[in-house]
């Protein structure tokens, strides 16, 4: 695949566009089961069934079907199993906020989130049909990728700037005006998956073929060395500055992994890893409060911990949680999820666990599996370099970001403030990942086209 | 590019692969532990929604809940708090101990081998019941040794020697745990500071939470770890003076009560224990050596937590002694630290021919429909004494009982194995007073350990043959029906 400029791709022909009545009858299942959630709900909390349910159903499912019939008209090949997985994950979220929402009324609260989920997502569904019509073949982003940059780390650094930048629960990942917060660093992640890809496609050659050999391995030269070493001091920059591993992690991850598959050179991997590793374990020396997250989450349930403040409560509470599910849950609405802290957001997995049980568990994590496997899927079939690189980055993102939040509340990594990709409550999230749901399906229409000229409207 | 993606794909499916593995550990396996974590309030949520099982003994309840009429639904009653040691408390705000909290997940129908039940509750709707727990304990036998311990602080444990089923467990001064299920938190609260600020300990489970120095009861453990070691039998003599100086040390050992310990210028292994001598024991400790010594007493169970199924202290045979605490060591005293469960554990063996059964307090756990979800079975804790060396000690205990210090265990008609302790606690200290010992001696129906706590209420006035032994022949005679 290195010089894909001299092969010449057979167009793949498809006499029936059977990927739109695929994704039709998915997304009629998809839409019944966020119905049947919000009803059993109902039945559990409040005994009968109210119209209230429409509120949280409907406008859901006819934006998800309004989504459905553009990709019909203007991305007849995308991929049919993106869209039904994001409609269901996002569904099931906004369930449990609902849910969460009608135990806290029980309970005399008066802080709801699932009103404006539904029109946080609504407004995400909106922008991903805009990225669909608007965009007209992803290689337009191309053109773009500097400015993706300047975006992206604007983005980034946006918490920090004195007067907008909010800190919540310790960690810096908020921008605010007046009573609206928005968390840009989820906007970054996909400007800077622009901006790597776009960046790599232009110097994979120079960064997989330079430098001297020593012992067989091939040590890239200073000059190569020099955007990792920029990329590096920028995640530590936010790591210091957002006091936020997970976000860190989460950006040089996604680099790192980009980095490996424009190269193929697991050098960068191993010396990129190092240098991470090193300057996280220096700088959560200095930092109470990330070595504070580590000793939580290596000891979560030891009192000194446990009754710290911002001690490791929240953690053993999603724990506690998860563990009172057991293998078939309590059932929507038989469990109390609302003893954990952020249980509708930071902590909606532990909700999940709790009333779905490990059934649910296996099932969340396999439909995130599956949606970051059609990602890779578009990653290995496209015939461009810089689609490969972006449909892989964006995937990667998802799956890295999955990983980071349910392995921080299931003990695996220690625990960050990322949110839970289309299932936690909260609008920049959903927004961002509306639009990575928008671009996977573009990118997933021109893979039979051939169409890597990038600057004409796609035309099918 | 395609290959470098195949190993992404791999890493992704292994940080997944981890996801699955761990919320499978924390929801499958770890489940049932966390449930009890004593920081976890959901099992406490979950009683107002579900009818816990009550807690059995012969079928009838000595813990229940009742139908309330408040938004708890459930309010747990407890019969009589001689059994406050067995079956702890059921608490809104103060949590939960003994069998309440060790068999917790059982009680409020969660424990995954309610599985079934589990589901059908799920498709009806209907909450899931709890499962009743029926206990091993006699009721006949609990009360006398309740009774029998009377206004002293201190506990009983008589167990089975065959089976290990417990069929005493008692501790005093005990407490009601009615007062700390009620619904009210100021009430529950101020109740349980009542009781924590109490001088006699309520709370404390003497049984075998709280360890005490053992003094002589130890030199069971003694004679047997001398048999095992091959080099002495019952009549292995030792040099018997009055006064035995400890070694590198100016302080002398003397034999308490029996002063002259026989009066002859040897003493046997058979006779120390029958006269309960410090003097000889002192030697055969430094003879022996602590790590023969430790080695034996951990066969028998020191140093262990025994899930029986609450979590016992572990009892202490220390470490790195020099000799003159080894020889105090032999008679119990130094930092020697046991507890009634664990003694009446060492008496089970030697009735038992050697065999340790593990301590047992279940009888079984019967769901809701009165099917049986668990019933344990008789399982060796470990085999800390051979046959011949079991047979040995139980006649040196007998002798000890019919013809030696520890004659107010007899029981008319019955040959009674047992040995007495008085421990010091220092200078001006009260004593505390044992006694450990089984019958029949040739067809033991039951071990039992006694300890008094703060010497009976006498000081120094009391010893464990006046005080600890009487209570024991109680129970004796309970499970004999005498």
């Amino acid at each position: 695949m290195s010089n894909t400029a001299s092969i010449v791709i057979p167009k793949i022909v498809r006499v029936v566009p059977r990927n739109r009545n695929i994704e039709a009858l998915l997304l009629i299942f998809a839409i019944g089961i966020n119905a049947f959630e919000l009803a059993q709900i109902q039945l559990s909390l409040l005994k009968v069934l109210t119209p209230d349910i429409f509120t949280y159903w409907l406008p859901p499912a006819i934006f998800a079907i309004a989504i459905h019939l553009i990709l019909r008209r203007r991305a007849s090949e995308a991929d049919p199993m993106i869209l039904p997985i994001a409609v269901v994950l996002n569904g099931l979220g906004l369930s449990m906020i609902y849910r969460l929402d009608l135990g806290a009324i029980a309970n005399g609260g008066t802080e709801l989130f699932a009103f404006r989920q539904v029109l946080w997502t609504v407004v995400a569904m909106v922008v991903a049909a805009a990225v669909i019509i608007y965009v007209p073949s992803h290689l337009f982003l191309r053109r773009y990728v500097y400015v993706s940059m300047a975006i992206g780390v604007a983005l980034l650094l946006a918490p920090s700037l004195p007067v907008i930048g909010r800190s919540i629960n310790g960690a810096r990942l908020w921008i605010g005006i007046g009573p609206l917060t928005f968390q840009p660093g989820e906007l970054a992640k996909i400007a800077l998956t622009v901006f790597f890809a776009g960046y790599l496609v232009t110097r994979r050659e120079s960064l997989a073929l330079t430098g001297r050999k020593i012992f067989g391995m091939r040590i890239p030269r200073a000059r190569e060395l020099g955007p990792i070493l920029v990329i590096w001091a920028a995640s530590l920059l936010v790591l210091i500055l957002q006091r936020d591993l997970g976000t860190s992690l989460l950006y040089f991850g996604l680099f790192i992994v980009l980095v490996y598959v424009a190269t193929g050179r697991a050098i960068y991997v191993v010396v990129g890893l190092t240098m991470f590793l090193t300057g996280a374990l220096v700088a959560s020396r200095f930092m109470g409060y990330v070595s504070g997250r580590i000793d939580g989450w290596l000891n979560p349930f030891a009192p000194e911990n446990y009754d710290a403040v911002g001690g490791s409560y929240q953690l053993a509470q999603g724990i506690f949680g998860l563990a009172h599910g057991n293998l078939l849950g309590t059932g929507l609405g038989g469990g109390i999820p609302h003893l954990v802290p952020l249980a509708e957001s930071d902590f909606i997995i532990a909700s999940l666990g709790e009333e779905l049980g490990l059934i649910g568990m296996f099932a969340i994590l396999a439909m995130y599996l599956l949606f970051v496997s059609r990602g890779l899927r578009i990653g290995f079939n496209h015939p461009d370099d810089f689609s490969k690189l972006l449909a892989t980055g964006l995937s990667f993102v998802i799956a890295l970001q999955t990983f980071i939040v349910i392995g921080g509340v299931t003990r695996v990594v220690p625990l960050t403030g990322l949110t839970t990709p289309l299932l936690a409550a909260g609008g920049s999230s959903l927004i961002a990942n509306w639009i990575i749901v928008g671009v996977l399906l573009r990118i997933s229409d021109s893979i039979g086209s051939g169409d890597r000229s990038g600057d004409r409207e796609v035309n099918k | 590019m395609n290959r470098e993606l195949k190993r992404v794909s791999l890493l992704i499916f292994v940080m997944f692969l981890s996801l699955f593995v761990a919320s499978t550990t924390i929801q499958i396996f770890a489940a049932d532990s966390l449930a009890q974590d004593q920081n976890n309030v959901r099992s406490a949520y979950d009683s107002y929604k579900t009818q816990r099982g009550a807690i059995l003994i012969d079928g009838q309840p000595i813990a229940y809940s009742e139908k309330s009429d408040d938004v708890y639904q459930y309010l747990r009653v407890y019969e009589d708090p001689m059994y406050s040691a067995v079956t702890g408390f059921f608490s809104l705000y103060q949590g939960s101990t003994g069998i309440e909290s060790a068999m917790g997940s059982y009680l409020t129908g969660q424990n995954s081998s309610q599985f079934f039940e589990q589901i059908s509750a799920l498709l009806s709707g209907n909450p899931v019941q709890g499962a009743s727990v029926e206990l091993t304990i006699d009721p006949v036998v609990q009360k006398a040794a309740w009774n029998a311990l009377g206004k002293m602080k201190g506990a009983v444990v008589a167990i089975d020697p065959k089976t290990g089923n417990i069929l005493a467990f008692v501790s005093k001064p005990g407490f009601d745990a009615n007062e700390l299920a009620v619904h009210s938190g100021v009430q529950s609260n101020e109740n349980y500071a009542a009781m924590l600020a109490d001088e006699d300990g309520p709370l404390f489970n003497r049984a075998a939470n709280e360890i005490y120095a053992p003094g002589s009861v130890f030199k069971v453990i003694m004679a047997a770890a001398a048999l095992e070691s091959g080099q002495y039998t019952a009549d292995s003599v030792f040099p018997n003076p009055p006064k035995f100086q400890l070694p590198g040390t100016n302080v002398f050992v003397q034999n308490s009560g029996e002063g002259k310990c026989g009066g002859k210028p040897t003493v046997s292994i058979a006779d120390a224990l029958r006269f309960s001598c410090n003097v000889p024991m002192a030697q055969l400790g430094i003879a022996l050596g602590q790590d023969r010594i430790r080695q034996q007493a951990e066969l028998f169970g020191f140093g262990k937590k025994v899930k029986y199924p609450m979590t016992s202290t572990a009892s202490v045979y220390p470490e790195n002694m020099d000799d003159a605490q080894v020889a105090l060591s032999a008679f119990g005293q130094y930092d020697v630290r046991s507890n009634p469960l664990q003694m009446a554990m060492v008496s089970a063996t030697v009735a038992n021919q050697g065999v340790l059964m593990t301590p047992n307090l279940v009888e079984n756990v019967l769901s809701s429909n009165l099917s049986v979800l668990v019933q344990p079975q008789p399982n060796i804790f470990s085999q800390p004494i051979s046959k011949e060396t079991a047979q040995s000690v139980k006649e040196m205990m007998i002798d000890a009982v019919s013809r030696g210090v520890s004659g107010n265990a007899r029981v008319s008609g019955v040959e009674v194995a047992g040995k007495t302790g008085t421990a010091q606690n220092g200078k001006g200290e009260p004593y505390t007073l044992w006694f450990t010992g089984f019958a029949p001696a040739n067809n033991p129906e039951v071990a039992v350990a006694v300890v008094i706590a703060d010497g009976g209420g006498q000081g120094q006035g009391g010893v464990g043959n006046s005080l600890a032994a009487p209570v024991a022949r109680k129970v004796i005679e309970a499970v004999l029906r005498k």
